[in-house]
């Protein structure tokens, strides 16, 4: 569909594109991380591509690879009609220099997607004025999203009330055990049942 | 002793004075579902607003990792839960671009139907809320009353009034009901005479447009360049419609306009919305006398679409396919879609991941009114404190969205 | 609450007829005019504006008037899903209430957290704080969110402190049937399987004439 805006790309920025696609109709280009402020600037500023919305920042993990982390930015012009989805691999294992530079300065909507991207899958922005959590409280450890997180791992802020002080029972009731739901494996991590989480 | 009256010169003698914190909490009459703003106010006037999202943040992404790609069609409802049904039909067109898969004619026409009722729906709610937050009750009764309408018909196709459920891969859950086209042709009348009522009588109102005009104005570059679509931006006069620029279903088969806003102030942003329930009436009357009244809803693609209830009970395919597609779900090839259609406050986009299994790897929404809302802290600069409520209610925030 | 009513009861006797009389007023009023506070958070907020909407009229019960404020409330609709940020929130507003107060769970995320089985969902409000009635439903509908509070007044009326749990109208075990009848369908689903209704004949026929159990009946 904007196969243009993927060779203007490669056109420009070489081997700094290191992979293209166009599967069902998106056409993507993974940028080497470092280049990441470059590619967005050149996006943003050259008039025949002219991507004035940013619609969207994601992370996407992949633990089983190494860089582990995909922050994937979605792009499009409102006067040109064209989308370009890009996307950065950061990250290793343990998450370390999981870091980009932070495109707040080219579209102030990044702002709080960028926070969002750091709250949920941990990959720092550099630049960004005001990098904290969005969604999660700052009393909170981890970022949910990654995929060695566990779904069901509370932090509670308020300590839950004891079955002693409420003088009901408050867990599931029968025939409701701690291990109801799905016995069939989803992939992912087995699920361990740790009550000392509830 | 010295004089009291002595001559001072302006500015001379300064009062200490500290700028005022203070927290409209997560818990608020006017904070729609959950947003917390911590304001540091200097008399009436906002010198800074820090908008905290997350209140409502229900790990939405994370439970789609651990379910069915048709098990996310609840989670999906929960977002925008004013239309519940446009959440449903925008998941429902990215899995099926996932999986290369188009919808029957007649289930377009029903999918549009459906999707611009709920639309109706969320306007009404916006407005309504709007104006009782500003003190005008009645106005609030009456859009409520309406959306029951809505509610009403949208009971008798999916069975629930508000989080339906009701999208398949490949379809929807129930062909219309015999009568679809009798209600929905009998309502709308109504529901466009109340919304006339409502206007008549916060349009004349002094009170009313002076709190909304130039108030939280925001131009139209600005508006872009933080990410607004849908309404607010439609407001600040920049006329993006996804339904016009990048049609789907049958949208460029019918006729609608697209209202555009001048001043991108709060009461643009009101009128807007009431503008497009009057084009979204017009696309339901167009969508009914288009839908045929015979054929299939549902495409029949086996590996995503459920066999007929017969013959999984008198058959041992139908049972195996069935249980195959309820126990490990549908088998969406392995890759990633960003899909986008236009849901009550702008662009409502999907950017799925999918590893060739029946468990989605990774659900992404791209929220409108998170980018909407990411905004709020600059319309709020050097306003009072009074303008907050309008200004947000314009923004039509909803929690579930924001929050995902 | 119980502090209320001891400090009506006359010393060194047993509840006595008076003091019974002025338990049933001061029941019967808080009943009637109860002030809500309603922490809205989700999706159930939506019906819960339907409930103040002509049809379901919320008034009628006395129910209607929200006091934003929790020093002036007494009783708290806890509306939809409480996330972890929002528990301390949740926490502050209970015990910013004065007594007698009393809670309303609406909808499953807040009886018990819903589908959010997560890291970021409190599994029911009662983890937090104590709950009088349960209305599950996702989203409940408007009438049995008006039972839920019909439920709550007679516990008010009855000084009663257990919790209760909505029950929907007609508890679909209790039929003979046992088959959800589905809306739509202008057939009774057995017609359509003909070894299930030529089962079920056979089987009354070896049962013999049997009093049939009356509707709504629980078994």
């Amino acid at each position: 569909m904007s196969q243009h805006v993927l060779d203007k790309l490669k056109a420009r920025f070489g081997t700094s594109i290191l992979e293209t696609h166009s599967d069902f109709g998106d056409d993507t280009a993974v940028v080497e991380p470092s280049q990441w402020k470059a590619v967005c600037q050149y996006l943003r500023e050259e008039p025949a591509l002219d991507f004035d919305l940013p619609v969207d920042l994601c992370g996407v993990d992949y633990p089983t690879r190494i860089p582990r982390m995909e922050v994937v930015m979605h792009l499009y012009s409102i006067a040109k009609g064209h989308r370009v989805r890009l996307k950065a691999r950061v990250g290793d294992e343990e998450m370390s220099g999981a870091e980009l530079d932070s495109v707040t300065s080219i579209w102030p909507g990044m702002n709080w997607l960028e926070r969002e991207v750091w709250d949920m899958s941990g990959v720092r922005f550099n630049g960004h004025p005001d990098l904290r959590r969005i969604l999660m409280y700052p009393e909170f450890e981890g970022h949910p999203l990654q995929k060695t997180y566990p779904a069901d791992r509370t932090q509670p802020l308020v300590p839950y009330r004891t079955e002693e002080e409420a003088g009901l029972p408050l867990g599931k009731l029968e025939p409701f055990g701690p291990d109801e739901g799905m016995p069939f494996g989803r992939g992912g991590l087995p699920r361990v049942v740790d009550h000392e989480d509830d | 002793m010295e004089p009291l009256d002595i001559d001072l010169e302006e500015g001379e003698l300064e009062l200490p004075a500290d700028p005022m914190h203070l927290n409209m909490g997560p818990s608020h009459p006017a904070m729609h579902g959950t947003v917390r703003i911590v304001l540091e106010l200097s008399g009436e006037t906002i010198v800074k607003a820090d908008v905290q999202i997350g209140y409502l943040h229900r790990g939405f992404e994370k439970m789609s990792e651990r379910g069915t790609w048709a098990q996310v069609f609840p989670y999906v409802d929960r977002l925008n839960y004013v239309s519940p049904m446009l959440n449903n039909v925008g998941y429902a067109l990215a899995v099926e671009k996932l999986c290369g898969i188009a919808v029957p004619e007649r289930c377009q026409w029903y999918r549009m139907v459906l999707g611009e009722l709920a639309r109706i729906s969320d306007h009404l709610t916006c407005d309504g809320a709007m104006a009782m937050e500003l003190g005008a009750f009645t106005p609030f009764l009456w859009f409520v009353k309406a959306r029951e309408m809505v509610w009403d018909i949208l009971e008798e196709e999916t069975g629930a009034r508000l989080t339906h459920s009701f999208g398949r891969i490949g379809g929807m859950a129930n062909p219309p009901s015999r009568d679809f086209k009798g209600l929905c042709r009998a309502a709308l009348p109504k529901i466009l005479e109340l919304v006339e009522q409502g206007e008549k009588m916060l349009l004349k109102n002094r009170i009313f447009i002076e709190r909304l005009e130039s108030v939280g104005v925001i131009s139209g570059t600005d508006a872009v360049a933080l990410g607004w679509t849908g309404p607010c931006l439609r407001a600040s006069g920049v006329a993006y419609d996804i339904r016009k620029a990048h049609p789907y279903l049958r949208y460029d088969e019918v006729d609608f306009d697209v209202p555009i806003g001048r001043s991108g102030d709060t009461l643009d942003r009101f009128l807007v919305r009431l503008a497009e329930i009057r084009q979204s009436k017009r696309i339901i009357e167009q969508s009914l006398e288009r839908m045929a009244d015979e054929g299939p809803i549902n495409c029949d693609d086996p590996r995503v679409v459920l066999p007929d209830k017969m013959d999984v009970y008198t058959t041992i395919e139908a049972t195996i396919q069935h249980f195959k597609l309820i126990m490990e779900g549908a088998k969406v090839p392995k890759g990633e879609v960003y899909s986008y259609t236009e849901g009550g406050n702008g662009e409502l986009g999907y950017y799925l991941v999918s590893d060739g299994g029946g468990t989605p790897y990774r659900v992404r929404i791209r929220p409108p009114c998170f980018q909407i809302t990411g905004g709020l802290s600059k319309l709020l600069e050097s306003r009072m404190l009074s303008d907050i409520v309008p200004t947000f209610g314009s923004l039509n925030m909803i929690g579930g969205e924001c929050d995902h | 609450m119980g502090d209320v009513n001891r400090s009506l009861t006359v010393t060194g006797s047993e509840q006595g007829f008076a003091t019974t009389r002025v338990d049933a007023l001061l029941g019967w009023a808080r009943k009637y005019s109860l002030f809500a506070y309603p922490f809205v958070t989700a999706c159930c907020g939506m019906e819960f504006m339907a409930l103040t909407s002509p049809r379901f009229d919320l008034a009628r019960f006395g129910a209607e008037a929200p006091r934003f404020s929790p020093r002036q409330a007494d009783l708290l609709w806890v509306v939809g899903t409480i996330s972890q940020r929002q528990a301390p929130a949740l926490r502050r507003i209970y015990e910013q209430m004065m007594s007698p107060k009393y809670v309303l769970a609406f909808g499953t995320c807040a009886s018990t957290g819903g589908f959010y089985d997560n890291y970021t969902t409190v599994p029911g409000i009662d983890k937090i704080i104590p709950t009088d009635v349960y209305i599950p439903g996702c989203p409940p509908r408007p009438e049995a969110v008006l039972d839920g509070l019909m439920l709550l007044q007679d516990r008010i009326a009855r000084n009663e402190r257990r919790p209760g749990v909505v029950k929907p109208r007609v508890d679909p075990l209790s039929s003979v049937d046992g088959l959800v009848k589905l809306r739509r369908s202008a057939q009774d689903p057995r017609e359509l399987v003909p070894e299930l209704k030529r089962e079920e004949e056979a089987a009354m026929a070896l049962a013999g004439p049997v009093a049939e159990a009356p509707p709504g009946a629980k078994r």
